[in-house]
């Protein structure tokens, strides 16, 4: 799975982090850090953040 | 039904976040009948969060449009409202005379701006706003020139963004405030007291512990100024009312259901008649609905917060299709919101603490930490500038959560 975020679009709302935690982080600045080719077991929790994020900026793909 | 338990004809009012995101759910969990989206507004659904922010600020009016996935099937019925709901020969009436049958159906009408003239008296007819919708939004904002005064009424997250919106944009602001401190019910005195410096901070005026007792306007009617209950004289071409919302529920009269501050629903978003038993096939979502909180041990306070109407869209919709066999609804609710370029965010309950703790408070750097606990078990918890803190509370406030 490949994860895509457009970090001119993220502003930090952290509803990606509530959903997928496993996958989403924030450095100490309120900067989003994520895993971009997490296991494809986390898929679910990956569109749930994908879904969640107010300024859709996640994108969720299959592995190139 | 159809053989597989699944309803024929979905109809939902209310066609924006809530309404979007079940009609969405429905679809990618199997539903394949009939989905009509009935929509008051003439606009295709949109985000209002933006609005009371970016909307009023940048050079040009953001795009607020909320994506419409390709194939959702639905007849969109816009600039049309449902006026009268049958529930038990299950017809939705349009203004128009419409009717609509249904074997499910969501209620995601939302809620209103509370435009309640603050003084007794109608306000002046040009230069006083609410602020709910695009069309709002975009007289508001054609009202927000540099250099004129703004009066803003009531220092809740929409007031207190709406002052920011007009200070960034270079009007003059006064925030007139009942309380002692923005906020003071939602988010208690401490998390207040640092919203209200951020204002002071920005050169707005806030006013704390008063109200608009009368307003002044020029000979031709419109808006000059305002009197406060403390005597001061506010000087102000245009006035925005952030007086709080009402659920727009007011079409459900004589249906049975009373919803007069919100519908109420069970653990799966089903509503309720008065006596406690279940609407047949009605679910209910979003600003509409009370739902219960299980942080709350099942009580269900009023929220109105963007997640909440996305989850509870998508919770409803597993209603329809799956009755009791859908998940009860356990998330644990949160809000943000944007002022003078830093983000305040929350989870849980804030509202219903009896004890706040102060993690860290930094005014220079503007960041801020709080947890609130109740019956000395962890309730919500809010950050400024501090979103990277949030998780671990979200964490633990879901273990209650079921
Ligand atoms: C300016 C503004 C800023 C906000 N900022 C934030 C924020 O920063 N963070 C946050 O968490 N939340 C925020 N919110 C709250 C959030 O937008 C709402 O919680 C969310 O929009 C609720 O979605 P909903 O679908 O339940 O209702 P709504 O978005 O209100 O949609 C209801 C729809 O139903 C329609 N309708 C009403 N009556 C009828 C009828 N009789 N027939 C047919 N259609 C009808 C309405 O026209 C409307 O389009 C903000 C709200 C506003 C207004
Ligand atoms: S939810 Fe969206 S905006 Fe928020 S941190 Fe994640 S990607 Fe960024």
């Amino acid at each position: 799975m490949r994860i895509t975020v457009d970090l001119d679009l993220c502003e930090s709302h952290g509803s990606c982090v509530f959903a997928a935690p496993e996958i989403f982080s924030f450095d100490d600045d309120d900067y989003l850090l994520y895993e971009a080719a997490p296991d494809d077991g986390l898929r679910e929790a990956a569109e749930k953040a994908a879904a969640s994020c107010p300024v859709r900026a996640i994108t969720v793909a299959a592995a190139p | 039904m159809s053989a597989a338990g699944h309803p024929r004809d979905v109809v939902i009012v209310g066609a924006s976040l809530a309404g979007l995101r079940a009609a969405t759910t429905l679809r990618a969990e199997g539903f394949t009948g009939n989905l009509t989206l009935v929509g008051a507004e003439p606009h295709a659904p949109y985000d209002r969060p933006p609005l009371s922010k970016k909307f009023l600020t940048a050079q040009a009016p953001a795009d607020t449009g909320l994506p419409v996935p390709d194939g959702l099937g639905a007849c969109w019925l816009l600039g049309r409202s449902a006026v009268r709901l049958d529930p038990y020969s299950r017809i939705v009436t349009l203004a128009d005379g419409t009717r609509l049958p249904y074997d499910g159906l969501l209620i995601a009408t939302g809620a209103a701006a509370r435009s309640g003239a603050v003084t007794g008296e109608p306000g002046p007819e040009q230069g006083v706003f609410t602020l709910r919708g695009r069309d709002d939004a975009t007289a508001l904002r054609a009202a927000l020139t540099p250099g004129r005064g703004l009066l803003v009424v009531g220092a809740g997250f929409l007031g207190g963004e709406v002052a920011a919106a007009g200070r960034a944009l270079g009007l003059g602001v006064t925030l007139v405030e009942a309380g002692a401190v923005p906020l003071e019910r939602a988010i208690g005195a401490e998390a207040g007291a640092f919203v209200g410096m951020l204002h002071r901070k920005a050169g707005i005026d806030l006013c704390t512990g008063t109200t608009v007792t009368e307003y002044g306007t020029g000979p031709d009617g419109t808006l000059r100024g305002a009197r406060l209950a403390d005597g001061r004289l506010v000087a102000a071409d245009v006035a925005v009312l952030a007086l709080g919302a009402t659920p727009a529920t007011g079409w459900l009269a004589g249906s049975g259901i009373e919803a007069a501050d919100g519908v109420r629903t069970d653990s799966r978003l089903r509503a309720l008649f008065p006596d406690g038993s279940t609407v047949p096939g009605v679910v209910a979502a979003g600003d509409a609905a009370r739902v219960p909180q299980p942080l709350a041990d099942g009580a269900a306070p009023a929220l109105g917060h963007w997640s909440g109407a996305v989850e509870q869209g998508a919770a409803a919709a597993r209603t329809l299709l799956l009755g009791d066999a859908a998940p009860p609804y356990a998330e644990v609710p949160s809000f943000w919101s944007d002022v003078h370029g830093v983000r305040l965010r929350s989870v849980g309950l804030p509202a219903l603490a009896d004890t706040v703790k102060v993690h860290e408070c930094d005014r220079p750097a503007r960041r801020l930490e709080v947890s609130y606990h109740r019956e000395g078990r962890l309730i919500g918890a809010l950050t400024i500038g501090r979103t990277s803190r949030l998780a671990p509370y979200r964490v633990a406030l879901a273990e209650y959560g079921v």
